[in-house]
């Protein structure tokens, strides 16, 4: 008998089923609870949901490679879910003409932000070489941030690590600090968690509002652009 | 919806197209949502069950980061060997961007609408 549960295990460990299945109702399970809880930022439901795949992962011996050709099928919707994003942008585009400029400044102000003081802090640190290019594009969404990890020598697979951190990093702290700074404005508040913490942010903006995420998309969107265009000349100064 | 979703997926496969073509620094994506938000400005047909499929996509955006995110097993002596300097940069850097941004954001918006008020 415990033969068969090892033979069920072992061919089950290598079907992408397996994994799919798990990784989605793992979230499912973590969302209720961040409902049960109202939304308290410390169970973030990609906390805990990574926490416990990892270590199930960690757990079973099972590599990431393995575990990957069953989650793909959720990571491969992350395209369309970008591209899904024009929906909500458009609802508020008649708002963001009149704030073009506004919105350009604070986007610029807060990429060379996001990578200078995450950069200068790691280093200062003593982190090495390898980690600071990978660190520098953090605030991009994944897909961005590790094509722009990767052309300058970093390791691709740990910005996507740092990239989440980021992004659950923001979604923690992000209203809570945006109120304590009195920023009360919808379009500012969602834009700063877009530009800061890319998805994630904006699936937090959308928990507060309908215009915070639409304006998070916004935000995500144009600082996946601006990051790509500053890190390799600001690394260039960084890291001389 | 299925016709929302083979929508957002051709959007996504012409701005795999465009980045390849004029080797743009930008991941296909993010040039389909531009593509998208020009082709909804301009009133172009195909857009029934766009609404159903990006609200039903994006009210799930959160898993979608999941899988990317359990690779931190990949990395996991690094992340141990290096925490300190991670978790401060990390931590200071997303701090500092977001007040940064939402400053800025909030102090020009409320200057560039002060006149006639808030629409």
């Amino acid at each position: 008998m415990t033969s068969r549960f090892v033979e069920t295990w072992v061919y089950l460990a290598r079907s992408p089923l397996l994994w799919l299945a798990l990784t989605v109702s793992v979230y499912a399970a973590a969302e209720a609870l961040y409902r049960r809880l109202g939304r308290h930022p410390l169970v973030h439901p990609v906390l805990t949901s990574v926490i416990v795949l990892a270590t199930v992962l960690t757990a079973s011996g099972t590599p990431y490679s393995s575990y990957f050709e069953g989650a793909q099928f959720v990571h491969f919707l992350l395209g369309p879910a970008i591209v899904a994003l024009a929906v909500p942008l458009h609802r508020e585009l008649h708002r963001e003409q009149a704030m073009a400029v506004p919105l350009t400044v604070a986007l610029l102000a807060g990429s060379v932000t996001a990578i200078v003081t995450a950069v200068a802090t790691a280093r200062f640190a003593g982190a090495s070489r390898e980690t600071l290019l990978s660190l520098a594009p953090k605030s991009a969404t994944a897909p961005v941030a590790m094509g722009i990890a990767e052309r300058l020598g970093g390791l691709p697979s740990l910005t996507a690590s740092l990239v989440v951190i980021t992004g659950v990093l923001g979604a923690v702290i992000g209203p809570a600090l945006l109120r304590r700074l009195r920023i009360s404005d919808p379009a500012a508040a969602g834009f700063a968690l877009g530009v800061a913490s890319h998805g994630l942010g904006t699936a937090r903006a959308f928990e507060l509002g309908e215009t915070a995420g639409a304006f998070a998309g916004l935000g995500m969107g144009l600082n996946a652009v601006a990051t790509a265009l500053l890190v390799p000349a600001l690394m260039r100064l960084l890291l001389s | 919806m299925l016709r929302g979703l083979a929508v957002l997926l051709v959007f996504q496969l012409a701005g795999e197209v465009l980045t390849h073509l004029f080797a743009l620094p930008l991941p296909g994506p993010v040039v389909g949502m531009v593509l998208l938000l020009l082709a909804l400005e301009l009133r172009l047909p195909g857009r029934d069950g766009l609404h159903a499929a990006s609200g039903g996509l994006l009210a799930f955006l959160s898993l979608l980061f999941v899988p990317a995110g359990v690779g931190i097993v990949r990395h996991a002596p690094r992340l141990v060997a290096e925490s300190l300097a991670l978790m401060a940069s990390l931590v200071l850097s997303t701090a500092a961007t977001l007040a940064v941004t939402g400053w800025i954001a909030a102090r020009l918006l409320r200057r560039s609408s002060a006149p006639g008020g808030r629409a």
